[in-house]
């Protein structure tokens, strides 16, 4: 069985093999893989018996999916007002230096892709991102350094 | 007539006694239940503002065999951080909320729809939802409920998009009617309700609906969840009482210097300080009662703020979120922020700043959901108020 398979019946085992498993199942396929590839969808397609099409335009609509390679880590810096209004552009300026690399772009080592996302309801700690999954609040451009530093050194680890 | 402000602590306040108020609750009639959330005056608190009481009894009344309860998560709009925590502090409210909706529509599947970006509350969300499944089977009711995640989309707080979503589709909003009373996720009558609103469902339950009554002004009754952000010195959320006006809360909340306020997050109004007096927070303004998936959003300016940025950012995230389903809005946001640029770069006169509010007055009539046609509330309510700084 193909890995893909695998996390195909793991979600199915839970959520059924009826369409509505569609989105968990992407979404578990671009949690291990930070991308969803051709082969994935026609993969899912055939699973659910749906058309190859439909899982495109699925996966294609939502921004936390993504149809090419996303680095181990991916920054989502909140763009929206009142982050924008307490610094946030300050934030990505001292990202891009860090990284080397523009908003939707990842670095050559394949560890940080960087991206900028609409509100993250984190208003009140403002300017915040998540990487992955984790949300760091109250940035400034020297925690910036610390938290890029921890995610680098786990991922040389 | 308008109140002072208040604050209270009825959704955060955590007495441990949940489990005795929902053997309580369980244990009265449906009819007794639905008259009491009724009688409570309790409206949406995403901001659609529905009575909710009459949402469950259309629901109860549909004969459907399985039907479905969702409580909405997909907190997307922005200055919006309420329902995040009241995920976290008092799950088991929103939960017992769901139980008792689920007992008097006769369901035994409910949904959390929970936005991507918060994904780190899901551990501490099963924790709250297993214990919930043990007074479950405690209290013998057939009742289930299971998180689903969203994938950052904005348009998914909309019901029928969420529904779309859930069933594995891109999500677009549905033509209404059918109402997801009737015809919801998976085309069976599904309740959907603001993480807020069955919150608050556990209160009134708890101390009876005239308590509830009791606070707030006519048309909007009880308290509401505010996450208040932007020029202030004390950011966060506050529980306040409905019917106060705009002048109390920013003599409470600004920083001494506020131009403006915008309620309702992007979706929904700015009001210039000239107007702070005269505005009341409460549906019957219409001041939160048209903000499309998250009430209770209070983002304050003050007069360092170019107000031609703040609307230069709404539309951006307008570009971006719109489905892309129905013309008005797709190509009305991706006008409207093309237009205001062109003003600001002198290639096209003022004037043109009235053809742009007729567009957005266009979009309100024949956008399709509630996202286009609020697009209006925040363009129109900026450009009419600000109209120098939008030139100059």
């Amino acid at each position: 069985m193909s890995p893909i398979q695998e996390i195909i019946q793991k979600v199915s085992a839970s959520h059924g093999t009826e369409r509505e498993s569609l989105l968990p199942i992407l979404q578990a396929i671009y949690a291990k893989n930070h991308i969803l590839t051709e082969e994935d969808m026609i993969e899912v397609a055939r699973e659910l018996d749906i058309s190859a099409a439909h899982v495109y335009g699925t996966a294609t609509f939502y921004s936390f999916l993504e149809t090419q390679q996303s680095g181990k880590y991916i920054i989502r810096l909140c763009r929206t007002i009142t982050c924008m209004m307490h610094g946030k552009n300050i934030i990505l300026q001292e990202l891009e230096r860090l990284l080397k690399i523009k908003p939707g772009q990842t670095t050559p080592d394949g560890i940080f892709t960087l991206t900028e996302t609409n509100c993250l309801g984190q208003c009140h700690k403002g300017p915040a991102m998540l990487v992955n999954d984790t949300p760091h609040t109250d940035l400034t451009p020297e925690s910036i350094r610390e938290i890029i530093d921890k995610y680098r050194r786990e991922a040389l680890q | 007539m308008t109140k002072n402000l208040k604050r209270l602590d009825l959704i955060f306040k955590n007495e441990g006694d949940s489990e005795a108020i929902l053997g309580k609750t369980l244990a009265r009639s449906n009819e007794e239940l639905i008259s009491d959330l009724i009688a409570s005056g309790l409206k949406g608190r995403g901001g659609a503002g529905f009575p909710t009481g009459l949402k469950w009894r259309l629901a109860a009344d549909d004969k459907a065999d399985e039907k479905f309860i969702i409580c909405n998560a997909d907190e997307g709009e922005p200055g919006t951080f309420k329902d995040r925590e009241i995920l976290t502090s008092v799950p088991h409210k929103v939960l017992a909320g769901m139980a008792v909706c689920a007992r008097i529509i006769n369901c035994r599947q409910g949904f959390i729809y929970l936005r991507q970006e918060y994904t780190y509350l899901v551990p501490h969300l099963n924790n709250a939802i297993e214990e919930f499944h043990q007074l479950m089977k405690k209290f013998e009711v057939d009742f289930q409920v299971e998180i689903f995640m969203g994938s950052g989309a904005y348009i998914c707080g909309e019901e029928t998009a969420l529904f779309e979503s859930m069933e594995g589709k891109r999500g677009e909003p549905r033509n209404k009617p059918p109402y997801p009373t009737n015809f919801g996720y998976k085309g069976k009558p599904t309740v959907i309700n603001n993480v807020e609103t069955l919150a608050h469902t556990y209160s009134i339950f708890k101390y009876g609906p005239e308590k509830f009554r009791d606070l707030g002004v006519k048309d909007s009754r009880g308290s509401k969840v505010f996450s208040v952000s932007g020029d202030t010195p004390i950011p966060g959320i506050y529980e306040l009482e409905f019917g106060m006006t705009l002048q109390k809360f920013v003599d409470d909340f600004g920083d001494g210097d506020a131009k403006a306020v915008q309620v309702g997050g992007a979706a929904g109004f700015c009001v210039p300080r000239k107007r702070f007096e005269k505005t009341i927070i409460g549906y019957q303004g219409k001041l939160t009662g048209v903000s499309l998936p998250t009430g209770g959003s209070m983002m304050i300016f003050n007069s360092s703020r170019s107000m031609y940025n703040v609307l230069h950012n709404y539309l951006d995230f307008f570009v971006e979120e719109s489905c892309g389903q129905c013309t008005p809005c797709r190509v009305g946001t991706q006008q409207l922020l093309m237009g205001i640029q062109a003003v600001k770069r002198g290639e096209r006169p003022s004037t043109y700043l009235d053809k742009l509010l007729g567009l957005a007055e266009v979009m309100r009539v024949t956008a399709k959901c509630g996202l286009g046609q609020s697009v209006a509330n925040s363009f129109s309510s900026i450009v009419e108020n600000f109209k120098e700084e939008m030139i100059y």
